[in-house]
């Protein structure tokens, strides 16, 4: 038994990925074009980026931050990046260093940004203090400190490294639970309106394995590990599900999520406009807020009177 | 083979040749949320493991909503 092999869909020779949901394989060349194909038409197709945008990466050393950063850079795009030290142990210390080496190694520019340096708190002690899952107050200071970062910064877009796998099972979770408000919002691209940058995810069209393909192709290293306090959360299990369907009919995660954008978006456009009106600012911060004080500070205010906690605490047992 | 797996990083011993599908299916993993990599190289699906490789099974799922 040799080593025959599958040949690349385009140039016959052999192949190093198969992508069951284009019935195809590809060598490493025209893998790497199918994926600049995508990302050049996420662009087009929901009008993400323009040629002079001034785009801040929001990077946290996985691959799809810095693949999507690799990506805009090698298309031609001013990107630079922006690290936010969370503070989970030895996770954060090392994905800043992968962050950081990729960014040394290309010259480009990486901000960073400390939880505990700067706002007196990190992810764990967050999640003891407010009694909520980790994810949570994760997602919060980061969604809070990469707007602030872009608007102080004179970004014009803030660029996510969300794939295709994370918008399908983001979907999948507000469709079961029909979260009308979350559906409505959940687009490729969110236009700047007052306290907010425009906020583009040019990876929708690209599954997280064909992004992990590209790091290991285009010899970027990244961190690996799952984070430790992420381990077991409901958007894994999402992901599991739909990869189980994905593996009995390739191609059902894209049609999911693109078929919803194409279908089921518009329908929901109304929402979005009513859902964007009558927001007041932050007495504290004065970014955009529902509230007098905005969630943001009142996490750094429960937060940072909590005394450390480290990341084995919260993790342990969940 | 000498096969390489994550979360948690382990080491396991496959005895003789496989198909990478095979093997994958073998352990029990989604060929939808993992890569094979061996020396540094994408091995795609139908490729031949052989019985002194050393591979790395990548999986390729994070959790960040």
């Amino acid at each position: 038994m040799g080593d025959v092999g599958s040949k690349c869909r385009v140039c016959r020779q052999p192949a190093i990925i198969d992508l069951a949901r284009h019935n195809a394989n590809f060598c490493a060349e025209h893998f790497l074009e199918l994926c600049r194909r995508q990302v050049v038409k996420a662009i087009e197709q929901f009008d993400l980026l323009e040629r002079d945008d001034k785009i801040l990466v929001a990077v946290s050393g996985g691959k799809d931050s810095l693949a999507v950063w690799d990506l805009l850079i090698e298309l031609g795009y001013q990107a630079d990046g922006l690290y936010v030290g969370l503070g989970i142990g030895e996770y954060s210390d090392i994905s800043g260093e992968y962050a950081q080496r990729f960014a040394d190694q290309r010259g480009l520019k990486l901000i960073t940004i400390s939880l505990r340096g700067e706002y007196g708190y990190d992810i764990p002690t967050a999640s003891k203090a407010t009694r909520r899952v980790p994810c949570s107050a994760c997602g919060l200071s980061k969604r809070h400190l990469f707007d602030k970062a872009a608007l102080d910064g004179g970004y014009t877009a803030l660029v996510t490294g969300h794939n295709l796998d994370d918008e399908a099972a983001v979907l999948l979770g507000n469709t079961i639970r029909w979260e009308i408000d979350y559906l409505a919002r959940q687009l490729p691209k969110l236009d700047a309106r007052d306290g907010f940058p425009k906020k583009v995810k040019p990876l929708v069209r690209l599954t997280e394995r064909e992004m992990a393909a590209w790091c290991v192709v285009r010899g970027i290293d990244y961190l690996v590990d799952e984070c430790p306090m992420a381990a077991g959360n409901r958007h894994l299990g999402h992901k599991e599900t739909l990869n189980a369907i994905e593996a009995q009919s390739p191609g059902t995660k894209a049609a999911f999520y693109l078929n919803f954008l194409e279908r089921m978006a518009p329908l929901l456009a109304d929402h979005h406009r009513t859902d964007q009106e009558a927001l007041g600012t932050c007495s504290t911060c004065g970014s955009p807020t529902s509230g007098e004080v905005c969630a943001f500070c009142r996490l750094v205010a429960t937060a940072s009177a909590h005394e450390p906690v480290p990341v084995e605490l919260v993790t342990r047992g969940r | 083979m000498k096969v390489l797996l994550r979360n948690p990083t382990r080491e396991i011993e496959i005895d003789g040749r496989r198909r990478v599908h095979a093997l994958l299916t073998e352990l029990g993993l989604n060929r939808e949320s993992h890569l094979v990599i061996r020396n540094g190289t994408l091995v795609p699906g139908d490729g031949e493991l052989h019985a002194d490789d050393v591979i790395e099974i990548r999986p390729v799922i994070s959790g960040g909503a």
